[in-house]
């Protein structure tokens, strides 16, 4: 392949499109007809051009919106059979738009670096990733009521499968919770209530906070699944910690993600995030079997990241940007935003779609975009 | 010709502000001092809310501030001097902060001097985030962390605590603050400080906030309606501003007579309320303002918010006249874009044709035959605008009167343009623009091969069509939205329009196997709408094929894949792949994958190829060749399709027998505790998931099953052959096994209590008592069968219920979001304030719907020049 005169395209073609020329173009093409291709595509290309005001936003917005009567509000499906269940559909796609927070499943896919990622050790690893508490390698909680201690009976399987010796959990406990713990037999660890005088009530509120307390793995990595995926193994988890997950030294920071758009942005930042949105968009595109071109996305995606940082397509996001007075108030709470108005004089320039339609005047947009101008001096 | 009708301004800006009291008075053009509308002659009286100061909304009398008549004069605003200053329930928040942060004796914010301009970044940073609400709070921050919400930085003066009982009472310590000492402490507030809240003194002052005169809207804005019976029904506003002006004057009185405080106070806090609910009928401590009839009063706030109110419902949203609406049902013997529109329809829709000498005797005939004969004129328009209907009387006379510049308003004709749309219009293809062809009988009719754009059927639904009136408004109808220039999808790049149902059947029969006499094939190309036969075969029996060759252009070649192909890359079957070379189907038959919507690439191909025109009438052709053939060979599906041969039965039977029974060991495993448990999952939480699977590899067997046995030669399986309508699924429920009903993706296993029918064994997990259904359609269900299936039915429809509210929100706030973006000169796309969101539409520049699929078909360039 004449590598020189790609090289001469490079400027003029996508590179998408000259990998696809390169993928597709026989052995034994000869320089002449290479050119040639190269030229007819060239011709093609400029064709294809979008035209000035064009209507963009609008398009991208139909395209997304229009599918979505198709998509189905199923919440949890089954992906394959032994995998966790997932918000897909159009519970999905509006969870990503919203920006929001708090997602309903989030996950993460953890890959791994090479000796573990043939499977060595995976389930300890995997282990090792998972939050566990004290409660999930306790078998019993009791309140000593003579001595006024708690006293927890561990269960000496579970902790050897998270890989934890009792003077270990012990150590840790003491760490996360400021308490006065002992060991007693192998498997029993004792509470002692700091001051004498505390009331049942009390030491029954510590219990449960015992309970609750962290002892090893990454905050937040509620469940773990190791997975076979192609020829190599990943962990497939429930609730995301990207920041504490990619610190960790066997796992492979480059492939590793979350689903969770918003913390993607907070760790790796807007950039990350933009392409997460997109990423996670077209999931639930291609899951739902429909056909929605990428540009649309991305262009939702860029405008939800364009500001520097992520904003969702609500009324306190996106909407709540707009520079014209009338197009906020023509979305939501109308009286609100003509209230903020009037205190500080807002001028609305009317340079916008929605204003002018209301006002009855031709829209800055498609055939109404070219002007004149006018010399005045001739 | 009329000049005024080419001067042209455009609305530059809006300023938004607040009235003072001073403009107030100002501008108004009466002070309403009585709560009385109407005197004894029933003449709306002076200083009343219907004084004839504000506006007219009576024929025949005239406007006493502008002098015009009704319809002519906007109306004038008036205004109400209030006894006692009334708080604007809008301005509540604002006023509690102004409290809460100033002194309340030096009226300066709590912040130290040398210290207003450390923070005036953060409150800047702080509106950007939250608005002015965000600011104000900012504000709260600063002084809370300063310390000095109890002593005053500048006086020294001690701090009350300030609490607002909702929805306008102000307490300060115990003591309430009457709006009196409100407002003094507000005058008393610097505009400098004013800043720091983020009001601009020069539009606002915070005193304002406290309403001392209270603006009069004109009464056309609250026009009266007379009932049938000659009574005078008022609007909710003038109802709401005579009680406002009523408790007033009593407050007046009262306050001249020197009345004791306590009836002052209550009649002040009476007004407090009415003023508050002709703002806002809805706020959530108040009871609202009722009619007598108990309904709620829709004042001023009611009147702009929400779906209904002004700016959604009057302003974002518009009404149109010629405009018509009726039932649609198909024609495939009209193009596929045009539109058949109704005689009554076309009628009593026009166009304005303009009157110039050459068309004069042409269009004088339109006036002859008047409304009333086809095709005539309705209206005919002066050159000074006015407008004059044509009836028997006047027809005569406006005969003699029109000459050039006079416009005539003629029926609508063959060829016009006509806007056609079917609701929901989600995307740009649910309204495109039409050839108007006139029909007979009273429907629109349309070709079936657009209904998938407008995702239309005939079950009964229902469409609008529109007629542009401008010379412009047509042009971007023919140029922007005719049918042709949408035949690519925007979404994916790929048709949207494409041969379906018969039409993709008839073709595939014909492309089959088909022979037919050249009569024959003859006839059914003149049917199709093509004359030129020398492109057939010169021999006694023609095949499909050579029809089918008939309709492609002279030079078209393509190399394409149909349905029935399985790998794409390797030589498949011959009549799965398709090769047309020169004009010639040299092999492969069609299907949906070549001419249907979507995925058709041969359609795709010829419109790179030949251009948008051509490929309509190409696909008009085609449509039409599938339409024939298929009432030329006989075509129907029947029960008997699903019939199958004694041995598959049997092995049907034996598939379910061995599933079954594969869940039979399943379930005893799972009582007997020997089932491995999936990572993850409970023990029942695997028994489900296996027994599922289990279920589904049973289900597809059959389905392999019947599509093996199934006759080949039933009209069932060819249109699914065809991929005209129905799937190897379908077949398999009609002929073999329903299969499983699911919901919320698992068996049904709700019902009552461990069981979900009564009919079963409390924690049965048998498939059948979990909604497995073994027989199929024609066999019939059981009892318990039909109900399971109902359920699923049921769930559907929630889904399908509760899906559509859910999504068109998301549409609404995604195109509220982006309808400003554009593509600008330089590429780069932007929005309405020339942020840059984009530096290149989609980072390659490519116009989906000119591309094919998103992308240049390299693969077809490439195969253009090698076989050069």
């Amino acid at each position: 392949m004449d590598e020189e005169l790609f090289k001469e395209y490079e400027d003029k073609l996508p590179p998408a499109i000259l990998e696809n020329i390169r993928k597709n173009a026989p052995e034994k093409i000869t320089k002449a007809q290479l050119k040639k291709v190269l030229e007819l595509t060239l011709k093609e290309y400029e064709e294809m051009a979008i035209e000035p005001g064009e209507s963009v936003g609008v398009i991208s917005a139909e395209s997304i919106g229009e599918p979505g009567t198709q998509m189905t509000l199923n919440t949890f499906h089954f992906a394959g059979v032994a995998e966790m269940n997932v918000t897909t559909g159009l519970p999905r796609i509006i969870e990503i738009l919203d920006g929001r927070k708090a997602l309903s499943t989030p996950m993460m896919e953890i890959y791994l670096q090479k000796p573990y990622s043939t499977g060595k050790d995976i389930k300890k690893i995997a282990l090792m990733v998972k939050e566990t508490k004290v409660c999930d390698v306790a078998s019993e909680f009791e309140i000593n009521l003579a001595d006024s201690t708690i006293e927890i009976k561990l269960d000496k399987q579970k902790l050897e499968e998270v890989g934890l010796t009792p003077s270990t959990l012990v150590k840790n406990i003491e760490k996360a919770m400021k308490v006065n713990l002992k060991l007693k037999d192998d498997d029993l660890v004792v509470v002692k209530t700091s001051s004498k005088e505390s009331s049942l009530n009390e030491v029954y509120k510590l219990k449960e906070k015992i309970k609750d307390a962290y002892v090893q793995g990454i905050k937040g990595i509620l469940q773990v699944l190791p997975v076979k995926r192609g020829d190599e193994f990943i962990i497939i988890t429930a609730g995301t910690n990207l920041r504490k997950v990619l610190e960790l030294e066997f796992v492979d920071p480059v492939r590793t993600v979350s689903n969770d758009v918003y913390e993607i942005g907070e760790v790796l930042g807007v950039e990350a995030a933009r392409q997460a949105i997109i990423n996670e968009i077209l999931k639930v595109v291609d899951s739902q079997g429909l056909n929605i071109d990428k540009r649309h996305i991305m262009l939702v995606a860029d405008m939800m990241c364009f500001s520097g940082d992520l904003k969702g397509i609500t009324r306190y996001g996106i909407v709540q940007e707009k520079a014209s007075v009338l197009a906020r108030a023509s979305f939501e709470t109308p009286i609100k935003h003509i209230i903020d108005a009037a205190l500080v004089g807002e001028v609305d320039k009317l340079n916008s779609v929605v204003e002018n339609v209301m006002i009855n005047q031709p829209l800055p947009i498609g055939t109404g975009l070219p002007s004149l101008i006018v010399d005045a001096k001739k | 010709m009329d000049k005024e009708r080419f001067t042209y301004k455009k609305v530059d800006s809006l300023v938004f502000g607040m009235l003072s009291p001073k403009l107030i008075k100002k501008m108004a053009s009466a002070k309403i001092v009585t709560p009385e509308l109407y005197d004894k002659e029933g003449y709306p009286v002076d200083g009343g809310l219907l004084d004839i100061r504000l506006g007219v909304i009576d024929p025949g009398l005239k406007c006493k501030t502008c002098g015009s008549k009704l319809k002519e004069c906007t109306g004038h605003f008036g205004y109400i001097e209030l006894a006692r200053p009334i708080i604007h329930i809008k301005f509540v928040g604002l006023v509690l902060t102004l409290l809460r942060c100033t002194c309340r004796e030096c009226a300066k914010v709590l912040i130290p001097k040398n210290k207003v301009d450390k923070f005036s970044g953060e409150l800047d940073a702080a509106e950007k985030e939250g608005g002015l609400e965000g600011r104000r709070r900012k504000v709260k921050e600063i002084i809370a962390s300063l310390k000095t919400i109890n002593k005053c930085p500048h006086c020294k003066a001690r701090q009350l605590k300030i609490a607002l009982e909702k929805p306008y009472t102000f307490i300060e310590a115990d003591k309430r603050i009457s709006p009196i000492e409100i407002r003094t402490r507000m005058e008393k507030l610097s505009d400098e400080d004013c800043t720091v809240f983020g009001i601009n003194p020069q539009v606002m002052r915070p005193e304002w906030a406290v309403l001392t005169v209270m603006p009069i809207p004109p009464v056309t804005i609250r026009p009266s309606i007379t009932l049938e019976s000659g009574e005078r029904s008022e609007d909710d506003l003038t109802h709401k501003l005579g009680d406002i002006v009523r408790i007033n004057q009593r407050l007046f009185e009262n306050i001249n007579a020197g009345a004791p405080e306590i009836i002052i106070e209550d009649l002040w806090d009476l007004l407090q309320y009415h003023v508050t609910t002709f703002f806002d009928n809805d706020i959530a401590q108040l009871p609202p303002a009722r009619h007598r009839s108990g309904q709620p009063l829709k004042t001023i706030s009611e009147r702009i918010k929400s779906k209904e109110g002004r700016i959604r419902h009057n302003l974002a949203g518009k009404r149109t006249n010629f405009s018509a609406r009726t039932v649609i049902s198909p024609d495939p013997m009209i193009a596929i874009g045009e539109v058949g529109v109704p005689y009554v329809v076309a009628m009593k829709l026009t166009v304005p044709e303009r009157i110039t000498e050459w068309n004069m005797a042409y269009l004088k005939e339109f006036v002859k035959r008047g409304p009333k004969s086809y095709p005539g004129s309705n209206y005919i328009v002066r050159p000074d605008g006015k407008k004059k209907k044509i009836t028997d009387e006047t027809q005569e006379q406006l005969l003699e009167e029109i000459q050039p510049g006079y416009i005539i308003e003629r029926h609508l004709m063959d060829g016009d343009v006509a806007v056609f749309n079917r609701q929901p219009s989600l995307h740009r293809m649910s309204m495109m623009a039409h050839r108007v062809r006139v029909l007979p009988d009273k429907t629109f009719r349309l070709n079936p091969a657009v209904c998938h754009p407008y995702n239309a059927d005939f079950d009964g639904d229902e469409m609008n069509l529109h007629i542009p009136q401008t010379e412009e408004a047509r042009a971007e109808a023919e140029i922007l939205m005719m049918v042709e220039t949408q035949l690519i999808s925007p979404r994916y790049g790929l048709s949207i329009i494409g041969c379906v149902q018969d039409s993709i059947t008839g073709l595939y029969i014909l492309t089959k196997d088909l022979e037919m006499s050249r009569e024959d094939a003859i006839d059914l190309l003149t049917q199709v709408g093509v004359t030129d036969y020398s492109k057939l075969p010169a021999k006694k029996t023609i095949t499909g094929k050579d029809v089918f060759s008939a309709l492609l252009p002279e030079d078209f070649s393509f190399n394409g894949h149909s349905k029935s192909c399985k790998s794409k890359e390797a030589e498949c079957h011959d009549s799965a792949h398709v090769v047309i070379k020169n004009g010639k189907l040299l092999q492969g038959i069609m299907d949906s994958a070549n001419i249907g919507q979507g995925a058709g690439l041969l359609l795709r191909t010829i419109h790179k190829k030949h251009g948008q025109r051509y490929t309509m009438e190409f696909l008009g052709r085609l449509f039409r060749l599938g339409v024939f053939t298929l009432m030329k060979v006989g075509f129907s599906a029947g029960i008997a399709d699903t019939d199958l041969p004694e041995e598959a039965k049997k092995k049907i039977q034996d598939v379910l027998d061995k599933a079954e029974q594969d869940v039979d060991m399943l379930i005893k495993s799972y009582h007997s505790r020997e089932l491995e448990v999936f990572p993850g999952k409970t023990l029942l939480e695997t028994l489900e998931l296996r027994i599922l699977e289990v279920l589904n590899k049973g289900r597809n067997k059959i389905g392999s099953l019947v599509t093996e046995y199934a006759k080949e030669k039933t009209g069932t399986i060819t249109m699914s052959r065809s991929g005209g309508r129905g799937t190897p699924i379908n077949m398999a429920q009609m002929a073999a096994c329903v299969g499983q009903q699911a919901m919320r993706g698992k068996r049904i296993d709700l019902g009552y209590a461990d069981r979900t029918l009564s009919c079963f064994n409390r924690n049965d997990l048998m498939p059948s008592a979990r909604g497995f259904i073994r027989y199929g359609f024609k066999t019939g269900l059981s009892p318990s069968e039909f109900f399971f299936a109902a359920m699923t039915g049921r769930d559907s429809l929630m889904d399908t219920a509760l899906r559509t509210p859910k999504s068109g929100y998301l549409y609404r706030r995604l195109a509220n979001a982006m309808q400003d973006l554009r593509v600008e000169y330089d590429h780069t796309v932007r929005d309405a304030s020339g942020k840059i969101v984009q530096f290149q539409y989609g980072e390659d520049n490519i116009d989906i719907s000119k591309s094919e699929g998103g992308t240049i078909n390299v693969k077809r360039l490439i195969e253009q020049v090698m076989n050069e």
